[in-house]
């Protein structure tokens, strides 16, 4: 395939690029979706104690509290 | 046999075999032209194998297509939100905005965190790309830009310099310089050019590679000091809208979206499409690797966020609600990967347990689309850029301060 860009190319030849891709992926190595999980669920369950959107920032490391100047609006 | 019978307006030489007969008017790559017919039934089967057909050629990929669904379906032995059943729920979130930003004329477009964790680059409709300060709120740097719809920036990985591109068909690079009275623009780099326009831009492991995708249909990889065109990538039939490159640890490997509603997995070294999904209803607007490395999740136009699992080549969840009827720009994962932020044309924030697959909580506050949320590297915080001309950051605390800080240049 030189790689032109597809609105370039007849439909025949998209055709002819999504085929050769499609051949290609049916072949490609697969494993059972609930192992897969398994390790995901593994993978957060050792990092999610830590992540700081979940458990937030004590107010020693907070660097946006605290007096900066500017003004509050009400 | 017998011709068709067509109305002839014109009767003389054809064009092609200079044969005297009735002439249809055609048009060959915008020229008119006039053919007999048998010339016109000849070009109609021009390229076509023995056999081979549009119809045959569609055929066979329907049934490929089918086959590759079943392959797929054997490893589909249970759902992610299923196995994730035993684990405990998210405890209630505290992620308020911390901080607003305020100084472009006209809607962002995009976003991106610096390493330092602190400082960001935005980019905009009205052209002008600021390199911001979080903490502070100031600007440190703003960079007019030729064309407006700046629709792509990004922070090099040492800090020193930015890329972004939109309208103009290019990514540009301008390295920030710390003298805050230089003229940026002068010191601009072009290294990218595409043939449309520029819709993502990220640099790869260094300040040396950049890796783009386009509204023409292609991502490609450049090397900014020369410019020179290093791989691209074909293989979507219709605009790339965003990419994302794997977490360095697991390979050289990044991923596309776009208008032709397909998520394609590309290896970076061969140019090759391993791995494709096509699952969404409508454009996708975003993609965004899990920090594992082995998934990847997408936004789309069709309101859902949908999780892909790599080593089982399929989909494994998809975000969405009933309730929830707008198109997803942007998204993105929290440090652990148990959360998921999503940002939608009806102007909010929601935020998904990835494993169970519900929202547990949502972000208020734009007041237009949201078009990027990112987290920044450290996991601490959540930026979001909006059609309303602002950004917020916000954040998890232990004690809800409030401040909104105007700028005062």
């Amino acid at each position: 395939n030189t790689g032109r860009m597809a609105r370039d190319m007849t439909d025949k030849e998209i055709l002819k690029m999504e085929l050769d891709q499609l051949k290609k992926e049916v072949s490609t190595p697969r494993t059972p979706v609930g192992a897969n999980c398994q390790e995901t669920i593994s993978f957060v369950e050792g990092l999610a104690a830590d992540d700081p959107l979940i458990k937030g920032v004590p107010d020693d490391k907070n660097p946006y509290k605290g007096d900066k100047g500017g003004c509050i609006i009400t | 046999m017998c011709d068709q019978t067509f109305m002839a307006i014109t009767f003389g030489p054809c064009d092609n075999c200079s044969t005297t007969s009735p002439l249809m008017n055609i048009y060959i790559k915008n020229e008119p032209t006039n053919y007999c017919s048998f010339c016109v039934e000849m070009m109609a089967c021009q390229g076509l194998l023995k056999g081979e057909t549009l119809a045959s050629l569609k055929n066979e990929s329907e049934s490929l297509k089918k086959k590759l669904e079943e392959e797929r379906a054997k490893l589909h032995d249970v759902e992610l939100h299923q196995v994730a059943e035993k684990i405990e729920v998210v405890s209630a979130l505290s992620i308020k905005t911390r901080r607003v930003l305020k100084g472009h004329g006209n809607k962002v477009l995009c976003m991106d965190w610096c390493k330092d964790k602190r400082r960001l680059v935005s980019s905009s409709q009205d052209g002008k790309v600021i390199v911001w300060d979080g903490f502070t709120l100031n600007k440190e740097h703003a960079v007019p830009m030729p064309c407006t719809w700046v629709m792509a920036c990004a922070y090099a990985p040492s800090g020193c310099a930015i890329a972004c591109g939109g309208l103009d068909n290019k990514c540009s690079v301008y390295p920030l310089s710390l003298d805050k009275n230089e003229n940026l623009a002068a010191k601009k780099k072009s290294v990218a050019m595409h043939t449309n326009y520029l819709s993502g831009c990220t640099f790869t492991n260094s300040d040396m590679q950049i890796l783009t995708s386009s509204g023409d249909g292609t991502c490609a990889l450049w090397d900014v000091e020369s410019g020179q065109l290093l791989q691209s990538f074909h293989g979507h039939t219709a605009d790339v809208l965003s990419l994302d490159l794997a977490p360095s640890e697991t390979g050289n490997t990044f991923v596309s979206g776009g208008c032709d509603k397909k998520a394609n997995v590309w290896d970076m070294r061969s140019g090759q499409n391993v791995q494709s999904f096509e699952t969404h209803e409508s454009d996708i607007n975003c993609v965004k690797y899990y920090p594992s490395g082995d998934a990847f999740a997408s936004a789309s136009d069709d309101a859902t966020c949908r999780l892909y699992d790599l080593r089982a080549d399929r989909e494994v969840a998809v975000y969405q609600k009933d309730s929830i009827i707008f198109g997803v720009s942007s998204l993105d994962f929290s440090l652990s990967g148990r959360l998921l932020f999503g940002g939608y044309n009806d102007y909010t924030i929601n935020i998904w347990d990835v494993l169970k697959g519900n929202r547990v909580s949502m972000l208020f506050g734009h007041e237009n689309r949201v078009s990027t949320v990112k987290v920044s590297p450290d996991g601490t915080s959540v930026c979001s850029a909006s059609w309303d001309n602002t950004l917020r950051v916000s954040r998890a605390l232990g004690m809800p301060w409030l401040l909104v800080l105007y700028s005062l240049t």
